[in-house]
């Protein structure tokens, strides 16, 4: 609670066009502290890195990391838009969109703040608290039109500093959107990101969240997606490298017929610990869920994945699945998956799975007894492991190499 | 020679599997092990190849001159030892061309040749699947994911057409083939079977040996192997059965 209250008396006074949400969050925090292990989506979390994240600095004058020595940025996205949330600058003042994209007005963005994520709000969602509490910035733009270019948000770490980042994103009717989002982490940095986007009525979104970390960094994400009628949602993430990361995405389906596809995968090596907490809700009949969630763990890493679906009386006809699987390549490892299904409609088709695996034998064996060497063979097999999940995001995705990424650093 | 197996006892799970195997063969022959289910057949050709799950308790296994057992089991597919899988493994994710062309660079490196990139690949491997009659397409997929038992086994003779084995071990290889896929699978494995290579195939049918005459043919039970004949041995088993090998099993277990 200390810990807190003296973060908290850091902060700059609450002040512009968040003001509203910053004293929210600040209050928040200011009565709940950090979270209990008695607090069930936080009982197998380090509660001690949460603290180390709140002794970093909030200052905004510290150099970008990642951009200089984690990838090389300069690479052009490829047909797309890129875009560099760069805390240092006024966000929603200094980036260009390109057509089609129109940044919300003051007034826009005080109706849409907070708005898909008011769906579901819940005393426990620390990380949003902490983006609330400590963000004065935002990007937050409407999509319309066709033809729209594939769009790339890069979220660069700043040295020994927490970044808190906020966006909005609001797709029209019928807009297809491929979003690529990259948060970058490099040595003692931390990311606080909160994503609100709105589908409206047959809308796609194409979304890749890539989490590279690296180094101590920590990342906490939190997304919010309201669905509205016959919109379809597709949200690729990957969690890589950070001493501990916590992804948290919220989806709802508002009227039905909504369809929503999930995949996720974290790799977790030395002491990280990473984590998924999702939550799809459908508060309309005929909607649809699919929903992949895999982890690696090696060394005495600690994988969790949390995913919860909720089906009340108004969704008949859902079709929801979920399945988790998971793959341990140390006996220090750790891995905990935990399906939760909540079904109150009667008519419904829901069905969850759990795996937790090593390597198998035959499958090495075979490789080996074609002349590939043992470690390049559980190379293979962790890549073809990894490509399931990585074939599905955006195209902009192929530049940053995540696959060799992903396997190259998985033993150290 | 060869191959060169003496006395060879191997345990699975602490159960003995093999009780005292020998079996040489030389160069330019093609050798034939039947035996019923159970018999030590398949465990015979994954101790060959170095399955790691199967210990070797007494006995040797020479490849030409070599001591096989010493070596790990990437080394022996790179010295020419091959093994077509009973079950070929499926591999979700991992490209089958690439898998094909890691696995043939390996054994090219150790035979001095130089590796071949992804386009020299290419015309190697479209020449080879010709052996096959392959379709390209099985290329573009994942490692033996969703290919039909036929497209399987033909998968591991476009394996072994690219490795091209010293040695080249069969395990059941004529198991779920129609009579066309057979056909065309027995072809390729006589394609590829030249004057300094030896094939062994493990087997409980004649109609593969109908396809490809072997040179000796061997019966295996209870571990051992019980009789070493000429092509004349496959054609009795096929007309009498196994079951007159119980009777000189047993006199065997009671001579031992």
């Amino acid at each position: 609670m200390a810990l807190c209250r003296q973060w908290l008396e850091a902060l700059p006074r609450p002040e512009g066009v968040l003001e509203k949400i910053q004293r929210q969050g600040r209050k928040s925090l200011f009565y709940s502290g950090l979270p209990s292990s008695k607090i069930e989506s936080w009982r197998l979390t380090d509660l001690k890195r949460l603290e180390n994240l709140l002794k970093l600095s909030l200052s905004q004058e510290t150099q970008n990391i990642s951009q200089s020595n984690f990838f090389n940025l300069d690479k052009a996205a490829n047909q797309g838009c890129r875009l560099i949330l760069d805390p240092q600058l006024n966000l929603n003042e200094s980036i260009n969109l390109p057509s089609g994209f129109q940044k919300l007005n003051t007034t826009e963005i005080q109706q849409y703040l907070g708005r898909a994520l008011n769906h579901f709000s819940s005393p426990n969602d620390w990380a949003l608290a902490v983006n609330q509490a400590s963000t004065n910035q935002i990007l937050a733009f409407r999509v319309q039109g066709q033809d729209l270019p594939p769009l790339e948000l890069i979220i660069p770490s700043q040295k020994d500093t927490l970044t808190p980042t906020r966006v909005i994103i609001i797709l029209e009717e019928k807009v297809k959107l491929k979003l690529l989002q990259v948060a970058l982490g490099a040595e003692n940095s931390a990311q606080s990101h909160v994503l609100e986007i709105h589908l409206n009525k047959e809308a796609e979104l194409d979304h890749g969240f890539v989490a590279l970390g690296g180094g101590q960094a920590s990342c906490l994400a939190h997304l919010a997606v309201a669905q509205e009628i016959s919109s379809k949602y597709s949200l690729t993430a990957v969690q890589h490298g950070w001493m501990f990361s916590r992804l948290e995405p919220r989806i709802i389906q508002l009227n039905g017929q909504g369809s929503t596809n999930l995949k996720g995968l974290q790799i977790s090596t030395g002491k990280q610990q990473l984590a998924t907490h999702s939550l799809v809700r459908f508060e309309g009949p005929d909607g649809c869920l699919n929903q992949l969630q895999k982890a690696i763990a090696n060394k005495s890493s600690h994988s969790i994945f949390n995913g919860l679906i909720e089906v009340p009386k108004i969704a008949q006809n859902t079709n929801a699945s979920q399945l988790s699987r998971n793959l341990l390549l140390s006996r220090h490892a750790r891995i905990d998956t935990k399906p939760e299904l909540e079904i109150v409609a009667d008519d419904v088709r829901c069905s969850h799975g759990a795996t937790v695996s090593k390597l198998q034998e035959d499958e090495l064996f075979y490789l080996r007894s074609r002349g590939i060497a043992s470690s390049q063979a559980t190379s293979l097999l962790l890549q073809g492991y990894c490509q399931e999940i990585i074939k599905d995001l955006p195209i902009e995705a192929q530049k940053w190499d995540i696959l060799n990424t992903l396997i190259e650093n998985i033993n150290e | 020679m060869i191959l060169d197996i003496s006395n060879l006892h191997v345990n699975v799970e602490d159960q003995p599997i093999l009780k005292g195997v020998n079996l040489k063969i030389n160069a330019g022959e093609i050798h034939a092990i039947m035996g019923r289910n159970g018999s030590g057949k398949s465990t015979l050709s994954k101790v060959i190849a170095g399955h790691p799950a199967y210990l070797v308790t007494s006995g040797s296994i020479k490849f030409n001159n070599q001591d096989l057992l010493s070596i790990e089991p990437e080394q022996r597919a790179r010295s020419g030892v091959f093994l077509g899988f009973q079950y070929p493994i499926e591999i979700p994710g991992v490209s089958n061309l690439e898998f094909l062309r890691v696995a043939t660079n390996s054994r090219r490196q150790e035979r001095g040749e130089e590796e071949l990139d992804t386009f020299e690949f290419e015309d190697l491997v479209n020449e080879r699947l010709k052996i096959v009659q392959m379709n390209p397409t099985f290329l573009e997929r994942s490692v033996n994911e969703g290919f039909s038992g036929g497209e399987k086994k033909r998968n591991e003779i476009l394996q072994m057409a690219l490795l091209e084995p010293t040695l080249a071990i069969l395990d059941e290889t004529d198991s779920g083939l129609d009579i066309d896929a057979l056909r065309i699978v027995a072809s390729g494995v006589k394609k590829l079977a030249k004057p300094n290579t030896a094939t062994l195939l493990i087997t409980h049918y004649q109609r593969l040996l109908n396809e490809i005459t072997p040179d000796f043919v061997h019966v295996m039970s209870g571990g051992r192997i019980l009789r070493t004949g000429g092509g004349e041995l496959a054609t009795k088993l096929e007309e009498s059965g196994y079951d007159w090998l119980d009777n000189e099993q047993n006199i065997k277990e009671e001579e031992n």
